[in-house]
């Protein structure tokens, strides 16, 4: 094996953020009781910039490597050693997971700042913030662990700590309930995950030699990342069920990708995750554990090449994704909600992106995405915390504070987030220079000319740019509705309307100017400028390249359809433009008024959980009490049953003696009788008499071993 | 030969301490209870002490103390452990010091009660150590009876019904068991006993597997010798696993025993079941496991999926955790099937973990039952502030038995499936679904129970008390720590359980 840097302080980036959560979650309350906020968000805040410094120490050291050589490990010890099995617990540093490691301890660090303001007051303050740092240690995990079963300790990890903070305030069932559904329906996923992980090391085993009880290449049990990659195309002379290995482990893998990073048809729980904190559903649901499973593929990267149906599956679902979420997104009042579809939807782009084998652009978009999503998410926080302020202050107590149609001309009371979000969102619709152009331009002109798919790429394109339109629109309209013309609330209400505190706005300004220069990392080829990140990322993706085609076409064409992204851009806006800036126009009611039907079936998400309520979720309730019912009635009936029968046999027993024998032997009868009489003073029902018994017995033995046999 | 008296002194501590308990006065309960608790330390440091001294690269037989017990039917008293069996001990001494703990709460003929609870510690710890066949089922019906007075004494309100339903259904397990062995002991070589007597037959365990290879015997009423005595030995411990079909016992048990009661049950006695199959079934009946094997792994995967679903269905906090016990056991069934280095490390290691979890679930079942006198589910709500570190504990408990990685219970589950993968992969699949259903489950009660609007009724419940913390904390830690640092325990079984596999692999 190659000799590798070594980085010994690996360990304390994700270690450090246990380290704040268990502080805070084991001594919070009485820490929150006597010092009041401030220790433990200092405590919170601390863990991950420190994390963050330690990785941008190894990150810059990286760069100092030659490009083959950026690959840093730290080994702690052997967790599970079986045989000719051997699983380390080790972290691992390469151009993917340091890029991702950076970009999760900066933004993760400024969603906690902006937490200090946002959850200000909160009886469980300390708790929140234990529980963010616990998820900032399950996606580092996930991150940095060099093999899968760290990556799954990650994976559940992020789950476990989305499912405690979506129903961080649980008082309200409601809330409970949507963290429940997120962590089950990350479960189903799960599933398919682990029975991937099996399969992949069974196939890389080559399956059992003659004797039936040995794999025929046991030195090939592994499931180090860095291992697999060197072995993987033994996987393409192997078949599970009768399908080829790689498209069996990898379709496994994306089932459980599809729950992680909400995608049909698992992407149910992400809306309903808008239940918790908003910081939460910044940081979590936008930036870094939805994204997990597009990490995943990247990190797959040299599994999923190989299988062009799994990368067909992968493109397809995202794109159908990003246009299915897009619809739905056309037609929400609440404003998380809008920015949950569109996160949806955008991770469907991610995927298109990792789908077709161009996985640096994929990466890409995530990283842009991250900082103007988690801006737009921080923006709509900042403007449900003055709502739910307003309406506190002016004894509103039935209004909802984050369904736009109460909002209206915020923009003039709160400045630096008005600002912001419509930063943002000219970075998520695509306006030129901004970040989310490159990225997702780049997407689309990739799929444009992908050669791997079974589907022709240019289908995938339409899709996709179809989707852009969609997100144009909506992102602009819920910025119209919420920023511009006249509030659409109470006098007294408006009085009490103003901007957020600096801990807030600072972070928004922040996230805020990178969502329009963020893109500067992954600059267009055909504008002749460098690619920085690109260049970054390919030693991770090299071992793919030889799977992957492209089609090369002209550059006229390139620049047409990047024109022509401009063009849907401009048009998205346009559109909500004329039909939603300062609530003038009467278009939105009418159509709503027009096509009733539509517009339900929409806003309602087109039934779908109400579909797997009656379906999966009555279907298993049912199961379950049929097998609770047979386990009960028959299965426990048989038993007492038997023991009926006993009952009865040995009743016609004992009538058969009392007639039978007993009147034949009634001397016999009444010697019976006495020793009845003579055991009944055995029965006492008194314990000390038994145990005496039990002891005396004991003792006889061991007399009798003694005395009698010795 | 190297004699050892250490485990017949950690055996026999328990038993010894009895009068001392007995001859308490009658009023000084507090007194009972202290005593009682020290003396189950006795076997605990003795435990630690074997396991620090331990050679974990030796497979034969280590502790061990032989000695001629009933010459004229060839009868031994021996002991001894393996890399097996060591593990099991450990699990023994450790549950019953926290139940000795946790008994505390018993305030009914006190003294007689910790007199049966440490007469059940000596049958166990004899189970696990004896090499003696007759031995073996002197210790393991010496459990059986404390057990049954001990819920049928101080159990609910149905627990005349359960004590003599655990009875039953046990004893016509051992009666299989009895059967069996006297058949095995008629049809064994002629070897010597310690003491150099030369003798027809032998109950020795350890010559049984080594110099005995039933296989080759007669036909017996017509069936193949090994596989009818396999398929007798196997229902008896089957149904101490316990294994579906053979359960019905374990809920209605859980249900009217006292919490310390269930925690020993679930913690130690099952695991009887599957160190009876491993130890016996697999040791002398080689050919015989394999041939049942994919018969194992079914109903192994069989409890894995059923009993979850039946636990989803469940109202009663103790009847569900009950269920999931026959659930998570199933995974020993799947893991002993796979006959692979993972599968069978995992399958033992699930009986290890299980027997740090399931205690910790039984105690936080105890916890609420002894403040709400009831374990509806859905008759509480809203917990979680009014008793925060026990919501805390009671999700980590929850979370280490649903296989949240990096906690105990996801080490041995992963390495079942790891394991059984290879050999049984329909069945693999079909077993994996149960961490989507356990999940479920699990968090079905948590919200039902501590998330939600606080039911009034219950405004008044206190946290934890200093005692339930005693019993509740050192658990929570070790399920952690084995979760992030398994090795050392690995290292125990895995030689031992390696020389199990190589038989199989030869």
């Amino acid at each position: 094996m190659e000799p590798f840097a070594q980085a010994h302080l690996l360990w304390l980036i994700p270690v450090l953020p246990l380290l704040g959560a268990f502080i805070n979650g084991a001594f919070g309350l009485k820490i929150h009781r006597r010092y009041g906020e401030k220790p433990i968000h200092v405590v919170a805040i601390l863990m991950p910039a420190l994390s963050f410094v330690i990785a941008a120490y190894y990150f810059l050291q990286m760069t100092a490597l030659a490009p083959e050589q950026r690959q840093m490990l730290n080994h702690l010890y052997d967790w599970i050693r079986i045989g000719d099995f051997n699983l380390p617990l080790a972290f691992w540093f390469d151009p993917l997971s340091g890029a991702m490691t950076l970009m999760i301890t900066f933004v993760g660090t400024l969603i906690h700042i902006y937490s200090v303001g946002y959850m200000h007051k909160d009886d469980s303050y300390w708790r929140f913030f234990a529980y963010m740092n616990l998820f900032m240690f399950s996606m580092l995990t996930l991150i940095l662990g060099d093999n899968f079963v760290l990556m799954f300790v990650g994976w559940e990890g992020v789950g476990l700590c989305s499912y405690l903070l979506i129903s961080f305030w649980y008082r309200d069932l409601k809330n409970a309930g949507a963290g429940m559904k997120a962590f089950i329906t990350n479960r189903v996923g799960d599933f398919g995950f682990i029975i991937g992980m099996f399969a992949l090391l069974w196939a890389l085993g080559g399956g059992w030699n003659a004797s039936g009880y040995a794999l025929q290449r046991p030195e090939n049990l592994t499931l180090v990342f860095r291992e697999i990659k060197l072995i993987a195309p033994l996987l393409l002379n192997e078949q599970i069920f009768g399908i080829a290995a790689p498209t069996f482990i990898c379709l496994l893998f994306f089932w459980g990708a599809t729950a992680k990073s909400a995608q049909i048809p698992l992407y149910v729980w992400l809306p309903d995750a808008m239940a918790g904190p908003t910081p939460v559903s910044a940081l979590i649901h936008a930036a870094t554990m939805v994204t997990a499973g597009v990490y995943m593929v990247a990190r797959l990267n040299f599994l999923f090449a190989m299988s062009p149906v799994v990368m067909t599956v992968v493109a397809g679902v995202g794109a159908l994704t990003a246009l299915f979420a897009a619809t739905i997104g056309l037609f929400q009042t609440d404003i998380k909600k809008v920015l949950a579809y569109s996160t949806v939807s955008q991770l469907g782009y991610m995927f298109m992106g990792v789908g077709i084998g161009a996985y640096w652009v994929g990466i890409f978009h995530l990283l842009t995405h991250a900082f103007f999503k988690a801006c737009l998410f921080l923006g709509s926080g900042s403007v449900i915390h003055a709502m739910h302020h307003a309406y506190h202050k002016s004894n509103n107590h039935h209004d909802d504070p984050q369904d736009m149609r109460n909002m209206g001309g915020l923009g003039q009371y709160m400045p630096t987030t008005k600002w912001t979000y419509l930063a943002a969102c000219f970075a998520i619709a695509g306006f030129p220079f901004m970040s989310g152009f490159f990225s997702k331009d780049e997407i689309l002109w990739l799929n444009f000319a992908n050669a791997n798919t079974l589907i022709p790429g240019q289908v995938f394109w339409a899709i996709g740019a179809g989707a852009a339109l969609l997100t144009a629109f909506y992102m602009f309209r819920s910025y119209f509705m919420t920023f511009t013309g006249k509030f659409r609330g109470s006098a007294d209400t408006a009085h009490h309307l103003h901007e957020s505190p600096k801990s807030i706005t600072s972070v928004l300004k922040t996230l805020g100017v990178l969502s329009i220069i963020g893109g500067v990392i992954g600059l267009p080829k055909l504008w002749h400028l460098p690619n920085f990140l690109e260049h970054w990322l390919e030693p991770v993706f090299e071992t793919a390249q030889p799977y992957l085609h492209w089609h090369h076409y002209s550059h006229g064409l390139e620049w047409g359809l990047m024109a022509l992204s401009v063009v849907i851009a401009f048009t998205g806006f346009a559109i909500a433009y004329t039909l939603y800036k300062d609530a003038r126009s009467k278009v939105p009611a009418q159509f709503i008024q027009k096509y009733p039907a539509l517009h339900r079936v929409v806003y309602n998400k087109y039934y779908v959980d109400e579909f797997y309520q009656a379906t999966f979720i009555r279907g298993t309730m049912i199961f379950s009490n049929l097998c609770d019912w047979f386990d009960r009635t028959v299965v426990d009936g048989l038993v007492n049953l038997s023991a009926f029968v006993t009952h009865q046999f040995s009743k016609l027993n004992g009538w058969h003696d009392n007639k039978v024998i007993d009147g034949a032997v009634n001397g016999l009868a009444s010697l019976t009788g006495y020793c009845g009489q003579a055991l009944r003073k055995v029965q006492t029902g008194r314990i000390q008499t038994y145990l005496y018994v039990l002891l005396g017995g004991g003792l006889v033995l061991i007399l009798i071993r003694f005395v009698i046999f010795s | 030969m190297n004699q050892s008296t250490l485990l017949t002194w950690m055996i026999f501590a328990p038993l010894i301490g009895i009068p001392f308990v007995l001859a308490m006065p009658k009023d000084k309960t507090q007194w009972v209870r202290w005593l009682a608790t020290a003396i189950t330390a006795i076997p605990l440091l003795l435990g630690l002490y074997l396991v620090m001294n331990f050679d974990p690269n030796n497979t034969s037989m280590q502790f061990e103390h032989h000695f001629v017990w009933i010459p004229s039917f060839a009868i031994e008293y021996y002991v001894g452990v393996d890399g097996l069996s060591i593990l099991m001990v450990l699990l023994t001494v450790l549950i019953a010091f926290i139940a000795s703990i946790a008994s505390w709460g018993i305030t009914k003929y006190v003294r007689g009660y910790f007199a049966l609870f440490l007469l059940l510690e000596t049958g166990m710890l004899g189970t696990f150590c004896a090499l003696d066949f007759f031995l073996f089922y002197v210790f393991w019906e010496v459990m059986l009876l404390p057990m049954y007075f001990l819920i049928g004494i101080w159990g609910g309100p149905r627990k005349e019904y359960a004590a003599i339903k655990f009875f039953l259904y046990t004893l016509f397990g051992s009666l299989l068991m009895l059967l069996a062995i006297i058949a095995m002991y008629y049809n064994s070589n002629p070897a010597t006993l310690v003491d150099g007597t030369p003798v027809n037959h032998t109950f020795n365990i350890v010559k049984l597997i080594t110099e005995n290879d039933f296989a080759a015997k007669a036909p017996l009423l017509g069936f193949e010798f090994s596989k009818l005595l396999f398929i007798a030995l196997f229902i008896g411990f089957a149904i101490k696993i316990p294994m579906v079909p053979f359960h019905t016992w374990l809920p209605d048990a859980h249900v009217e025993a006292p919490t310390p009661i269930s925690v020993i049950l679930a913690g130690v006695l099952l695991k009887m079941g599957g160190y009876g199959i491993l130890r016996i079934n697999y040791g002398i009946f080689p050919e015989a496991a394999k041939w049942a094997a994919p018969g194992v792994a079914l109903f192994g995967a069989i409890s894995i999926v059923y009993a979850a679903f039946v636990c989803l269905a469940q109202k009663d906090l103790k009847k569900m955790i009950a269920y999931s016990s026959v659930s998570h056991m199933g995974f020993v069934l799947l893991g002993i099937a796979a006959f692979t280095d993972q599968g069978m490390t995992g399958a033992v290691f699930q009986m290890w973990t299980h027997g740090l979890i399931s205690p910790m679930l039984f105690l936080i079942a105890g916890v609420i039952y002894d403040r709400a006198h009831h374990r509806e589910i859905d008759g509480f709500g809203g917990l979680a502030n009014q008793m925060p570190e026990y919501t805390g504990l009671t999700g980590l408990a929850f979370m280490a038995s649903l296989g949240l990685p990096a906690l105990a219970g996801f080490i041995s589950e992963f390495l079942v499936f790891t394991g059984a993968f290879p050999v049984y992969r329909v069945l693999t699949i079909i077993s994996g679904l149960a961490i989507i259903i356990t999940a479920a489950y699990y968090l079905y009660a948590l919200q039902r129970m501590f998330l939600g609007k606080l039911n009034e009724k219950y405004a008044g419940l206190s946290d934890l008390t200093w005692r339930e913390r005693v019993t509740l904390y050192p658990l929570a830690v070790l399920i952690v720590v084995v979760g992030i640092y398994p090795m050392p325990l690995l290292n125990l079984i895995n030689k031992t359980l390696m020389s199990i596999v190589q038989v199989f692999k030869g």
